[in-house]
């Protein structure tokens, strides 16, 4: 079952940048999307595009469709200017390139966002606490300390927590732009092996920080060169087979 | 070509010696005027600060008794003034920050906020003299004389307010938005949170000059002289600045003492001001999680 539906999508800045020229893809539920390729490819703004996190950008025209997948296969439509973008922030979470928690306690980083949409109950925002930490595999290494601040955490564990914070609102999607980009080695394999867990029950989407990473972790995988979609294909073929002379050279590091 | 080390590393090490030594002097040199005003209204003032120059009220034509009705007028005149400017300056700061676009309109607010702290004190006091006193009829009152030093300080407050909440950085607002936050929620819960030891200092310091001025309230509020307390809102009354250039200039046969007490009281209640800015900013950068 797909979780996005996206047609000929293109989105134009403000200074008449177009940043994606008509993208086409279809994303799978509960695995992990891989969108990957050189800085500038677009796949920051295609990630912001289905949070609605680009509404804080200077944009200056989206066309094409693109569509969130329902549980009942009725179909979102993202552009909709009068879309409840709070309702589907909620939905479709998102992990930044540098882990930035909030200046707060451990804690309340991860009751956050349930907060502001009012929920008030102890019980239930120590129980999120507990699960999120859990899932991100942080729990054992901070049950003791969640009233500490969030910025007491090395890089990783913040990184961790991050995730954790966007599990806190069990979203449907998770989206991580580059999340290990700043992470040592054993940081980045605890967050991958979270991502395994994870796509049994989360959509994710992942926009890697090396095209190692993207071949270790992809169950599909798209690559987005100047805003062009040029390949996208299951699993690793795009890694060992790829079709287009371009994905070839780029995976095999001629440029990038 | 040759590198050849430690050719002129002792000259260097003296020029750099020479320059240190100077920058310290200087920076000495700017204290010492601080000090010296301190020191120097203390000696001269102390002696005639007593329970009765605090508490009581001035009599013999001013040349003796207490200044206390000039005590409590400055502390009204403070509160007025902040109640004055500081919600319209917070409010202001916040759509400043968080809502106005970088635009025309946008340009011409800060613009006319940046004149509004260039205009000489005197100039507020004859505007409130126009428009509240004779305009709008609150006739010479603690009215008129709080909201002609609130226009006087929201400027300061505005400015410092906002750039305290720009300094809330970026990614925290996109992080909470990104977690399902409105604007409003955004702002509430993260940006002014943050910001608050740099509001609070901004309108402590503009509190702090407004307490310590003469001519906005000459002839908006303030009494040369008055035998009762004000007891309301629509009354006159004594502050302290005003009074110390009354008896400064005005009374002949004046004591310095009482001259020099009342000056001390006044930089007493300003530095007090002061050193609460100072505090607060201290403790909250303690506090501070980023």
């Amino acid at each position: 079952m797909n979780k996005f539906a996206i047609s000929d999508l293109r989105v134009t800045y403000s200074d008449d940048v177009e940043a994606l020229h008509g993208i086409t893809l279809e994303i799978p539920a509960n695995s992990i999307t891989v969108l990957f390729g050189p800085a500038g490819g677009g796949k920051s703004t295609l990630l912001r595009t289905l949070n609605r996190l680009n509404d804080l950008s200077d944009i200056k025209s989206v066309s094409g469709s693109a569509s969130l997948v329902n549980q009942d296969s009725s179909q979102l439509d993202l552009l909709d200017p009068k879309l409840d973008v709070i309702g589907l922030r909620r939905r479709v979470s998102m992990v930044f390139a540098r882990p930035i928690v909030l200046p707060m306690t451990i804690r309340e980083n991860l009751t956050y966002g349930l907060t502001l949409a009012g929920e008030r109950n102890p019980g239930r925002l120590a129980d999120a606490v507990e699960r999120s930490l859990q899932k991100s595999a942080l729990w054992d290494e901070v049950k003791d300390r969640l009233d500490e601040p969030a910025v007491s955490l090395s890089g990783g564990q913040q990184q961790r927590l991050c995730l954790a914070r966007s599990l806190a609102l069990d979203p449907e999607v998770i989206m991580l732009d580059e999340p290990t980009s700043g992470l040592d080695p054993i940081s980045t394999t605890k967050v991958e092996a979270s991502l395994q867990e994870l796509k049994e029950n989360y959509t994710i989407i992942l926009v890697p920080h090396s095209i190692q990473q993207a071949a270790r972790t992809a169950d599909q995988a798209a690559f987005l060169l100047q805003g062009h979609l040029i390949e996208y294909t299951e699993g690793k073929e795009l890694f060992l087979n790829p079709h287009d002379k371009r994905t070839q050279d780029y995976v095999e590091g001629r440029f990038g | 070509m040759t590198i050849r080390p430690n050719s002129s590393s002792a000259r260097r090490n003296l020029v750099q010696t020479i320059g240190f030594s100077g920058l310290t002097v200087l920076a000495i040199l700017t204290v010492l005027p601080i000090f010296f005003v301190v020191v120097y209204i203390f000696v001269k003032g102390i002696s005639a600060i007593s329970l009765d120059f605090l508490t009581g009220f001035p009599t013999d034509g001013m040349r003796s008794g207490g200044i206390y009705p000039a005590i409590l007028g400055t502390v009204i005149l403070t509160f007025g003034t902040a109640i004055a400017a500081v919600p319209l300056g917070i409010a202001a700061s916040i759509y400043l920050s968080e809502y106005a676009a970088d635009n025309r309109w946008t340009r011409m607010i800060r613009i006319s906020i940046v004149s509004l702290a260039g205009i000489p004190s005197v100039v507020y006091g004859l505007f409130g003299l126009g428009v509240f006193v004779l305009f709008l009829g609150t006739g010479t009152s603690i009215l008129a004389a709080s909201l002609t030093l609130g226009i006087m300080t929201l400027p300061v407050v505005i400015s410092t307010a906002e750039e305290a909440m720009r300094a809330v950085p970026q990614s925290f607002r996109v992080v909470s938005i990104s977690l399902g936050g409105t604007k409003w929620q955004t702002i509430r819960r993260i940006v002014i949170p943050q910001s608050v030891s740099g509001i609070l200092t901004g309108v402590i310091l503009g509190l702090e000059r407004a307490a310590g001025e003469t001519a906005p309230i000459l002839f908006t509020g303030a009494a040369f002289y008055l035998p009762t307390l004000p007891t309301s809102a629509m009354d006159e009354t004594m502050a302290l600045p005003y009074h110390l250039y009354v008896i400064s200039t005005q009374v002949p046969g004046m004591p310095s003492s009482i001259q020099f007490g009342t000056a001390l009281v006044l930089l007493f209640l300003v530095l007090s001001l002061n050193l609460l800015a100072t505090v607060i900013r201290s403790r909250a950068r303690r506090r501070r999680m980023w």
